[in-house]
């Protein structure tokens, strides 16, 4: 909590210069103000549901890109490896724009804002994922592959059982990380128009025209958001590792 | 002893390689029904081999070895019958850890014998008590003594109920004062029946429960006798040797 200080003291700080600084667009005491700032924060919902439901989604295709990598069987460790070249070869906010124009075209489908950001920060996610997995797969030592194929375990409750739970408290921090980073890069779905944080504030800004309140707002909502989110994962993760010393 | 008839393990010829180099040389060995055969040697000699190739953990590549008479080798059916009927110790017990001793116990019951919950915590109960742990079934493998690790270890295959019990060096990782109730452990298990093959340097051990011991150098048996023969008179040079260095300490 002591890192939320930092935040209070550059509010503060901030609503001491008001002179410059015109507070008034979203000063909660005024009708006006409390109205814009309830259209920013309402922003929010979708930046928690689009980058939770990314997240989500590119865990499990992250998982199912990295076992065929860690296989003895050569093709699909080449599969595995170019999945995750060429993926994390291409930007993020290009992934948008093609999923958002390109795919539909080729598809023959119509896909909406929502569902395109989902799939393009998934997709881009997934091969982060995928690098994540199986790191953390890798730290497993043998012996447990063996203690698990000498009690007859088929592969997938190896995985399921002895492998994956390790594992996963391994990588914890790691996907904390990139929960954090998703979003902050789902600020980059608001260029085709999703009502998120960011675009909230770029509307705002154009009807108010005061953007260096309005995106210090932003800033502030990102910054609080995600120490939340950084706040949660150590707790889970304090929380896994007593579990196991208890 | 070992009549052809009654052999649950054969290796006939059986070879095995790491790259270019052959780790173990035409093996011949059989192992009878209810037998104990302790395996030593020197390091790399090619015992954690050998034993690693009757469950599947290393594949033998020349000659035929079969287990309860299939042979091994040839498509998944005859590596899974072999494994459901082998259990194994490993040296670093190789217990899961994000697991409590008790869920060490009945996952494979659960997953692979198919049992229901409650018969497979009652069968983990029995086995815990039997290598005199009962009270620990609640906590993490990390809370307990390393002779307590082992011997949860060693619960963990005997809920397999398997009919043939492997030891790779059970007690090398061991401090000194927590080796012998492993021993104890492993000797009971001896007196019920099991069919064993143990790779230890336990001497003391082997005279006590072993029905034949085989000594392995460079990936060949160099001698198989019983404990009575093994120890009085070996016959070649390599064991003799081998022998006097061990039993000094
Ligand atoms: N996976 C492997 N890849 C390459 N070489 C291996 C592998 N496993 C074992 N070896 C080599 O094969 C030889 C026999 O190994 P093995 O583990 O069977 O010996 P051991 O008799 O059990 O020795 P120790 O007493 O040290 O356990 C050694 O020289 C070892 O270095
Ligand atoms: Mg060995």
């Amino acid at each position: 909590m002591f890192r939320a200080l930092p935040c209070l003291a550059i509010l503060l700080l901030l609503s001491g210069c008001s002179d410059q600084w015109g507070w008034y667009v979203v000063d909660p005491t005024t009708k006006n103000g409390l109205v814009n700032l309830n259209f920013l924060l309402t922003g929010l919902y979708y930046t928690v549901l689009l980058s939770v439901t990314a997240i989500s989604i590119s865990v499990v295709v992250g998982l199912l890109v990295a076992l065929p990598g860690l296989s003895s069987n050569r093709p699909m460790r080449v599969f595995s490896r170019t999945y995750v070249e060429i993926v994390r070869a291409v930007p993020i906010l290009v992934l948008i724009l093609w999923v958002y124009y390109g795919l539909p075209q080729l598809s023959g489908l119509t896909i909406t804002v929502f569902w395109a950001g989902v799939i393009a920060l998934a997709l881009s996610d997934s091969a982060f994922e995928a690098e994540i997995f199986r790191a953390g797969i890798q730290s497993i030592a043998k012996g447990q592959y063996e203690a698990a194929h000498s009690i007859s375990l088929s592969y997938s409750d190896t995985m399921r059982f002895v492998i994956l739970p390790q594992a996963i408290r391994r990588i914890l921090p790691a996907l904390g990380n990139q929960l954090v980073y998703m979003l902050k890069m789902s600020s980059l779905v608001s260029v085709i128009g999703m009502q998120e944080l960011t675009r909230k504030a770029n509307e705002l800004v154009v009807s108010e025209y005061r953007p260096l309140e309005i995106y210090t707002i932003l800033v502030i909502e990102y910054l609080v958001l995600i120490l939340i989110v950084s706040a949660g994962v150590r707790w889970l993760e304090r929380r896994m590792n007593a579990d196991e010393r208890n | 002893m070992g009549e052809p008839t009654e052999a649950i393990i054969r290796f006939e010829g059986v070879d095995k390689y790491f790259g270019n180099f052959q780790v173990l040389k035409k093996v011949s060995m059989q192992v009878a029904l209810g037998e104990r055969v302790v395996i030593c040697g020197p390091s790399g000699s090619g015992k954690s081999t050998l034993i690693r190739c009757i469950n599947g953990l290393e594949q033998h590549e020349g000659g035929t070895l079969s287990v309860e008479g299939v042979k091994l080798g040839e498509g998944r059916a005859s590596l899974d019958r072999a494994r459901s009927s082998v259990g194994m110790v490993f040296q670093q017990f190789n217990l899961f850890p994000h697991l409590t001793v008790i869920e060490n116990l009945m996952l494979g019951p659960v997953r692979a014998r198919k049992l229901p919950g409650e018969e497979a915590r009652d069968l983990a109960q029995r086995y815990l008590a039997r290598v005199r742990i009962p009270e620990q079934a609640d906590k993490y493998p990390r809370q307990l003594s390393g002779g307590q690790q082992q011997r949860v270890a060693i619960a963990r295959s005997l809920c397999m109920e398997p009919r043939i019990m492997l030891f790779d060096e059970p007690t090398s990782a061991l401090d000194p004062e927590m080796i012998n109730e492993v021993l104890d452990v492993m000797a009971e298990l001896a007196e019920s029946g099991m069919t064993m093959i143990c790779v230890t340097h336990e001497m003391g051990f082997a005279r006590r429960v072993a029905d034949k011991m085989v000594f392995m150098d460079h990936g060949e048996i160099v001698e198989e006798a019983d404990p009575e023969t093994f120890f009085n008179t070996p016959k070649s040079q390599r064991c003799q040797d081998f022998l006097q260095k061990i039993l000094q300490h």
